[in-house]
Formats: structure tokens, sequence, C-alpha cells
């Protein structure tokens, strides 16, 4: 629960979000403040943490930027709403950004056809959720879920609509040659992927 | 932006033989243009100038001579003439409504350039955009000339958003341009969602951002890929409808990763208009 300081002045693009993202990734701190000197760093810096799914507040003090970054673990985030995550307070009891980390197209082990049934049943339940998962990390057969003749088509775009983050494994894609069927969110790699796992959401494993 | 000297001096000369062929135009002959530090073995201006000179002679143009003089960071540009039939040439200022907007090579060299400085990106992703800035715009420019283009610009420096408005200022009319039809390069979105964007990217947002349109479900990573500067960019050409759909498969054809991101309507309160 500490507070750092992250020192960005005289630093140019994409130092400040380096710096940034390094800090946010120490364990136990819980805010950070950047300081930057230019609007580019400002501004990069503010996107990278908002995407990343944390809180930030922005201060100008004698030419400089304070930019204050609340890391929105699960703890901080059932007392307050997430920016991502629906704007309805009453819902505020409910925990707030979920991940889900889904690598298969069926649930569970058993027989393929009630793994089918059991999936759509889970995505009917998330779309339903309030507020919204933060994002959905499809990998290896999970892919089916996000791309064309996809069982959860309706359910996946009401999520996406209400903001949550759909990534698709870029490799994944490609293995199963359906890059070019994918139906809506982001192509994404090992890299971002991890970022969330590792990130301040609480994850939930569909395996 | 990128280490080897030889692919540096390969993409430069696309980047400056690029304007020509945004015209329809065919280049006749270059002139290098060197700044050069003592602190660097003369070996690698060797390889900058062996890069510059394939692509030139790629392009069917020869490179008759240049200047060099003595700075603190090497640079390296090419003047380049070229010849085109005045009845023939295409301009910037003739787009017609109802054109398709067809973008002839992926975007994201600005974001993918930063992201390099920051070691972030994959090995794969640097040769594909390395490979993309070095690949001369003169089969997407004798493709456009084949389907009778009514308008064309190359993308570079002002990003896609920028030379698009030039188009359709030039033009007296509006484009619409769709964000899910535009190629980019991979790992573009991913850097560009980590904040991972040049200043140039801002600067060319605070220039033209009230002359355009975006649509609420376009987010702000999306809205900065548009306005991210690229190095040595494709061609955005204005074709007739008709026409739109037979260009792309011809690039296609070509290795030339093209698309219909767009098409072109008469002039409205915003000169870009992005869904």
């Amino acid at each position: 629960m500490s507070h750092k300081l992250v020192d960005c002045r005289g630093l140019a693009c994409p130092h400040p979000v380096i710096n940034t993202k390094k800090a946010l990734e120490e364990a136990g701190v819980n805010t950070i403040t950047t300081i930057v000197d230019n609007d580019v760093a400002r501004q990069n810096v503010t996107l990278f943490a908002k995407n990343a799914g944390h809180q930030v507040s922005e201060q100008q003090k004698d030419g400089l930027y304070h930019l204050t970054i609340r890391r929105s673990d699960t703890s901080t985030a059932a007392k307050q709403t997430d920016e991502n995550a629906g704007q309805d307070p009453t819902n505020a009891a409910f925990p707030t950004g979920l991940v889900y980390y889904i690598t298969t197209n069926e649930l569970g082990q058993g027989s393929p056809d009630l793994g089918q049934v059991l999936m759509k049943s889970l995505f009917t339940t998330l779309a339903a959720m309030n507020p919204s998962p933060t994002a959905l990390l499809f990998l290896n057969t999970g892919v089916y879920l996000t791309c064309e003749g996809s069982p959860v088509r309706d359910q996946l775009e009401k999520l996406y609509a209400a903001g949550t983050t759909v990534l698709s494994c870029g490799t994944c894609l490609e293995y199963y040659h359906i890059k070019e069927k994918l139906l809506l969110g982001n192509i994404s790699n090992m890299l971002e992927i991890n970022n969330w796992l590792s990130g301040p959401h609480k994850v939930v494993t569909i395996a | 932006m990128v280490d080897d000297p030889y692919l540096f001096g390969q993409i430069a000369a696309a980047n400056a033989l690029s304007d020509v062929y945004a015209m329809g135009g065919q280049p006749l002959l270059a002139l290098n243009i060197v700044c050069f530090p003592d602190c660097l073995p003369p070996a690698v201006l060797g390889e900058i100038l062996r890069g510059g000179a394939d692509k030139v002679m790629e392009a069917g143009a020869i490179i008759a001579g240049g200047h060099t003089i003595r700075d603190d960071e090497p640079k390296y540009g090419l003047a380049v003439a070229g010849l085109v039939p005045p009845a023939r040439i295409i301009s910037n200022a003739t787009a017609r409504p109802g054109d398709r907007l067809i973008l002839t090579k992926p975007l994201g060299t600005g974001i993918i350039n930063t992201a390099i400085k920051a070691d972030l990106m994959s090995a794969k992703a640097v040769e594909q955009a390395v490979h993309c800035m070095s690949t001369l715009n003169k089969e997407a420019s004798a493709a456009m000339q084949r389907y009778n283009a009514g308008a064309c610009t190359d993308i570079t420096g002002f990003g896609l958003l920028g030379h698009a408005a030039e188009m359709a200022e030039a033009s007296q009319v509006s484009l619409e341009i769709c964000f899910s039809a535009i190629p980019l390069l991979p790992e573009t979105m991913e850097m560009a969602r980590m904040g991972i964007i040049p200043g140039g990217a801002y600067n060319n947002q605070e220039h033209l951002g009230n002359k355009i349109a975006f649509d609420k479900s376009i987010r702000p990573e999306e809205q900065m890929i548009l306005f991210d500067p690229q190095t040595s960019g494709g061609l955005l050409i204005a074709v007739a409808e008709t026409m739109a759909d037979k260009l792309v498969e011809d690039l296609t054809g070509k290795d030339i990763q093209s698309a219909v991101i767009g098409r072109v309507l008469p002039a409205q309160n915003k000169l870009i208009i992005i869904i």
C-alpha cells in the first residue's frame, strides 16, 4: 500500500510510459505519481494507465504535470466504481475489474456438446453482469468464440458494446487460420495478455 | 529508426521516390543529400548509399550525383525528379463524390519506430514493418493508372488523416473512412493502447482535430493511429466505385497489402468523418 514517485522530467516518449509501467509492476505499490514536463508524455502516460484499467488524476504545478495513478485492484475496486466497467454506483458492492482468461471453446472436460451448452450459459451470465467484466482474453480454441460462427456472438457483442475489452491471441488465430473471421475486439500478443494476467485485476481462468 | 544502414538507405529512398509515384510519374533521376558525422566509420555511409542506390535502380531511375556535409547525426534523403505527361498527372485535388478510397500500405510505422526505441517489438513484427517501409509505391502507382484513379496522395509525416484532409480540402469534398477497414502493421494496436505514441501524432492531432468527426465508438488510441506520422507510407487513391474491388484484387496479386477504407462524399461541415 505504498506510494511511489516516478520523476520523468526531461524524458521523451516512450520512456515516461515505460518507467510508469515498471513502477506499477513493483510489488506493494498502490499509488504512484508520475511527473512529466511535456504534453505528449502526459497524454501517453494517461492513455497507458486508463487502458490498463487504473484511475488517473492530473494536477498542473509550475509547468509540470503530476499524474496520480491508482491501481484498481480488487480490494479497492470493491469500494470504488471502476471507470471502465459500468457506471451504476448502486452495484458498487459487486467486485469489479474481473478479467476472464478463456483458453477453450468448450467449458469443462467431458461431452463436447455439454461443454458448448455450458460455455453459452457462462456468456449469457457474463453479459448480464453489472458492471461488465473489464476484459476477456481468448487463447487457443477460445478464439473460436470471437470469430464468425461463434455460438456466443450475441452475448459477446453485448459485452463489447458495454465497454469490455476483448482480446484474441494472434498466434492462435493464425494457427487455426481464422484471423480474417474475427468478429470484434483486437488481436493481441503474449506481452499484452501477460500484462493483464499479472496486472491488478482479479483473473478468472476458464480452461 | 532501423540500425541496419543498408535498410535505412532503402527506406529513405523509397520515401523520397514516393511523391513522384503519387502523381502517376516515372522517376528519372535522384540526387543524394547526406549529413554524416566524423565519428562513424565511412563504411556505414557506404552501406546507406548502397541501400539508396539499389532502391533508385529498382525504380528504374539513376543517381546523378549529390551533396554531403558533416553533421552530428547521420541523415539521408534524396531529391527526385520524374516524368509524367501533363494530361496524365494524378493530383490530390480531383477526388469525386462517389469514389472509393484505397490505401496501399498498412498504418503504424511511427508507433512501431517509437516502440522499437523501448524494445517492445517482436523481431517478426519489426521485419514486417521494415519490409513495408522499404517497398516502393511503384506497383501501386502503375495499378492505379490502369484503373483510372481520380486522385492520389502519399501518406507520410502528416499521417493518414493529414494527407486525407489535404485531399478533401483540395478536392472540395469530404471523406468517410471506416476505421475497422484500415490495415494495420502487426502490434501497432497493442503499442498504441500502451501509450507508445510519437509526439508527431499529437502535433498532427492538434493541427487537424477540429476538421475531423470521430464516431463515438472510435477509442482514443485508434484516433492516434490515424494521426500517426508514417515513414514511407502507402498511396491513398480515390477511384470509381466500379473499379475499387478490381484495383485491390490487382494489388493483392502483386503482394501489395491494400484495402478499400472509405468513400468520397459531397462536402460536409467536416473534412473527414471516421466511422
